[in-house]
């Protein structure tokens, strides 16, 4: 009798080494390969799963993307990169920048791989310019949760004086 | 750290494992008392260090923030593409 195993639930891990420049992100998601390829190929559905505007999107070696952000107080964030490796169903390998920030640009490899007919993983390699640049961004939704937290606080304090 | 994970120890018993001074072993104690990863407790004329495993939780869990805004759009992401596959599905069986 052929032995199945259940394939891995949706959990994202975060594997991020003390002293190193990079990090790894790994998801399981319960599709199919070509349907997880199929959310980071067509600009319509980036622009539903990444709640962004997808501004140019060249799925090629040598082309390039940029994406838009609006946030809750209407200001606009751009993001864009350049495309160096593009197999469909198997791997993009791309840089990525946040335009007028200080981050500075990120090198992605991002690997897809079918695990049964139903499901699918990705592997994300990020490499950073440094350390200090990657902690930084490690923390950044730390960071910004203090900030959220921050500001309500004052928002029910201020309601109160 | 490891030292007081299982057992509560003073000051002393905490120095003696290591070769630094002990005015050192009391700065190192006294800073990680101020920051809650150490709990003091007076017993007698004695003072014994033991671990906040709180404290140390909410250290572990300082990334948790970056890894659920991925796990929450990789879940938008999933549930998306599941809609989709469910769509395709019903209209397949209808014709």
């Amino acid at each position: 009798m052929e032995q199945k195993t259940s394939p891995p639930r949706g959990r994202t891990r975060i594997h991020a080494e003390d002293g190193k420049q990079e990090l790894t992100i790994t998801r399981a998601f319960d599709l199919p390969l070509e349907l997880l390829f199929q959310a980071y190929e067509d600009p319509a559905i980036v622009e539903q799963w990444m709640g962004t505007k997808v501004l140019k999107l060249e799925n090629k070696k040598h082309g390039s993307y940029q994406f838009e952000t609006t946030d809750p107080k209407g200001n606009k964030h751009r993001f864009n990169g350049t495309i160096h490796e593009f197999v469909t169903n198997k791997k993009i390998t791309r840089t990525f920048e946040m335009e007028n920030t200080p981050f500075g640009v990120q090198l992605e490899f991002l690997e897809f791989e079918k695990l049964t007919e139903d499901s699918s993983k990705l592997n994300m390699h990020v490499v950073y310019k440094s350390i200090a640049l990657r902690d930084q961004i490690l923390q950044l939704p730390f960071a910004q949760g203090i900030n959220f937290a921050h500001n309500r606080i004052q928002d029910i304090v201020s309601k109160l004086k | 750290m490891l030292l007081v994970a299982s057992q509560s120890m003073t000051a002393g018993a905490i120095a003696s494992n290591f070769d630094t001074a002990r005015p050192t072993v009391s700065k190192h104690l006294q800073i990680l008392t101020e920051c809650e990863l150490l709990n003091q407790e007076q017993s007698g004329r004695e003072i014994h260090y033991h671990l906040n495993p709180k404290k140390m939780k909410e250290i572990a869990s300082f990334l948790e923030p970056f890894r659920k805004m991925w796990d929450d759009r990789f879940n938008k992401l999933e549930s998306i593409m599941q809609s989709k596959i469910h769509a395709y599905r019903n209209k397949k069986n209808k014709s």
